[in-house]
């Protein structure tokens, strides 16, 4: 076993053990249960294909649908935020970068649907909102349970996902190369497309693929702000694996949807090279 | 560029970054502002401020079972997490190996992976093998996510390593413990203090996967979403609250932690 010998494969192993059997394996279980019989529990039954045929005349491609769609909104709204920020962070804040990164960092490590649950009492009747117009003698709807909610809770509780890897995009952009082309006369804005933007692609790049995998699996957003107005894929996979009991069925949608991330996760990393983007020297 | 055109877009893109913090913490606002009543129920603005809900949710003995199976699979989790990833983090920056490049890819599937899918793979998976779900599953289900984010913290330090440190020490005798103790470790040391306090905040506040995995034990984001779903109390602001203000007191800490230990250490080697 030559392949396995030397420092760097000995210091993988137990990494690679527990992709193995953690990830590995739990999707080859789930890729296993997508192809049996509808209502069964068991593995090792005829192969069929009736799930997949299931999903596309039943109703669970539109949910299917919505999340791609919503997915994609989100992350176009969160380029758009987040790239003045990201600017600042690398080229604007100076000696307060590291702390204003942290400020964005924070919300991360607090559980979303108790940060989702914030802006319930946010827009709730009689809550922070509703409740300080009311005072003013204002008394509009509510804006929860609505679809543009889902979609506002989505750029709420992804932005860090865009923000760091763009933030890591932009300091990759060398300062002497942006100095160099406005001395050559370039305008601001030449500079942004031919330098800037490519320069910083792996990152945003990244930061896209990023929050819009994320975004593909949100659950909790329809869920605690939406009120079910819409549903998206995982909770039709959700309610397969535990109310309706139907395994195969649940299998098959989430087959899907690891199709579509895998593909595209699969397609932007290999351009890319980890060791430049994170900072080899 | 003339110098105040730089000033106003500089102005501009601090008033707006500082909006999006704005934007971000509001929720976290609103939580404090719901915990401090003591009504049954939240309207604003409030009449009855006060710190009953506060009381009842550090006296009860439920919150405290909540709390016990949090923190002992975020410890769990850290600790295994750290060990795993830093070798980990070494085959991933350090050495160079044939299936490196694959093997960096492999390490970020997880990351780019929708966790409510996972969780419920997992799930799958552990009931074809027949397991009892508990906490301890918990803590697997963890792993496989964090394990690969810790990766990429400890990762990043290890991409400043400069490796002759470590052979200049093997070539004045040192054995490969005793290089592993005095060299790798303290030089790595600020990447595996980030890559813990991540470990374990995740941990902590993970609740797609901790939903699928954890049986008939409950973690507090768990307990949280039942309480959103069905059943408010004053109390889940509370909670709420209280991990806010965990997270940030530990990275803050943690910061400022990292930031004193540089700053002893380059004042070490001057002298």
């Amino acid at each position: 076993m030559a392949a396995f010998n030397g420092p760097g494969p000995r210091n993988a192993a137990p990494l690679i053990l527990l992709m193995l059997v953690g990830f590995a394996a739990p999707l080859l279980a789930v890729i296993g249960f997508s192809v049996v019989p509808a209502r069964t529990f068991s593995l090792w039954q005829l192969p069929t294909l009736e799930n997949y045929t299931a999903v596309f005349s039943g109703t669970n491609y539109i949910s299917f649908v919505y999340s791609l769609v919503f997915a994609a909104m989100t992350v176009v709204i969160l380029a758009l935020i987040c790239y003045p920020v990201a600017l600042g962070l690398v080229r604007v804040f100076g000696k307060w970068s590291m702390f204003m990164s942290l400020l964005f960092t924070i919300p991360l490590f607090v559980s979303e649907n108790v940060r989702l649950y914030g802006w319930v009492l946010f827009f709730i009747k009689n809550g922070v909102l509703l409740g300080t117009l009311k005072t003013l003698g204002i008394e509009p709807e509510s804006w929860l349970f609505t679809q543009s909610i889902i979609l506002f809770g989505m750029v709420y509780v992804y932005l860090p996902f865009m923000l760091f890897p763009m933030t890591l995009g932009i300091s990759m952009v060398p300062r002497e190369t942006r100095d160099a082309a406005f001395d050559l006369g370039a305008t601001r804005w030449q500079v942004f497309k031919e330098v800037d933007l490519p320069l910083s692609m792996p990152g945003i790049t990244i930061g896209f693929l990023l929050s819009f995998v994320l975004a593909v699996g949100a659950i909790a957003e329809a869920k605690v702000l939406g009120g079910q107005r819409i549903i998206p894929v995982t909770h039709d996979i959700e309610i397969a694996f535990t109310y309706a009991q139907n395994w195969p069925m649940g299998s098959a949608l989430s087959v899907m949807l690891m199709l579509v991330v895998g593909v595209l996760v699969l397609a932007v990393l290999r351009r890319f090279d980890l060791d430049t983007i994170l900072g080899k020297k | 560029m003339e110098a105040k055109a730089v000033n106003w877009r500089n102005g501009l893109v601090w008033t707006w970054s500082l909006a999006v913090i704005v934007f971000l913490y509001l929720p976290s606002v609103c939580l404090l502002l719901a915990s401090l009543t003591d009504s049954r129920y939240f309207t604003f603005p409030i009449t009855k401020w006060g710190l009953a809900w506060w009381a009842k949710t550090f006296n009860s003995l439920e919150i405290h079972a909540l709390f016990n199976t949090s923190i002992s699979i975020a410890l769990c989790v850290t600790v295994i997490s750290v060990v795993i990833a830093l070798f980990g983090a070494l085959a991933f920056a350090r050495y160079e190996w044939k299936g490196r490049s694959i093997y960096q890819k492999i390490v970020l599937l997880p990351i780019f992976f929708p966790q409510s899918v996972l969780g419920l793979a997992l799930l799958l998976w552990f009931n074809a093998l027949g397991l009892d779900l508990s906490w301890k599953s918990a803590v697997f289900a963890h792993l496989v996510w964090i394990v690969p984010v810790v990766t990429l913290v400890i990762s990043i330090q290890v991409y400043s390593f400069d490796p002759a440190l470590e052979e200049a020490a093997f070539d004045l005798g040192a054995t490969r413990l005793q290089v592993f103790r005095e060299i790798t470790l303290p030089v790595l040391f600020p990447g595996i203090f980030s890559g813990a306090l991540f470990a374990f905040l995740l941990s902590w506040g993970n609740f797609p996967l901790s939903l699928f995995t954890t049986g008939a034990d409950t973690t507090i984001p768990e307990y949280l979403y039942a309480k959103m779903v069905a059943g408010y109390t004053p109390g889940v602001p509370v909670l709420g609250t209280v991990n806010t203000l965990g997270a940030t007191v530990l990275l803050l800490g943690g910061y400022a932690l990292i930031v004193w230990w540089r700053r002893s250490r380059l004042g070490a080697s001057k002298e």
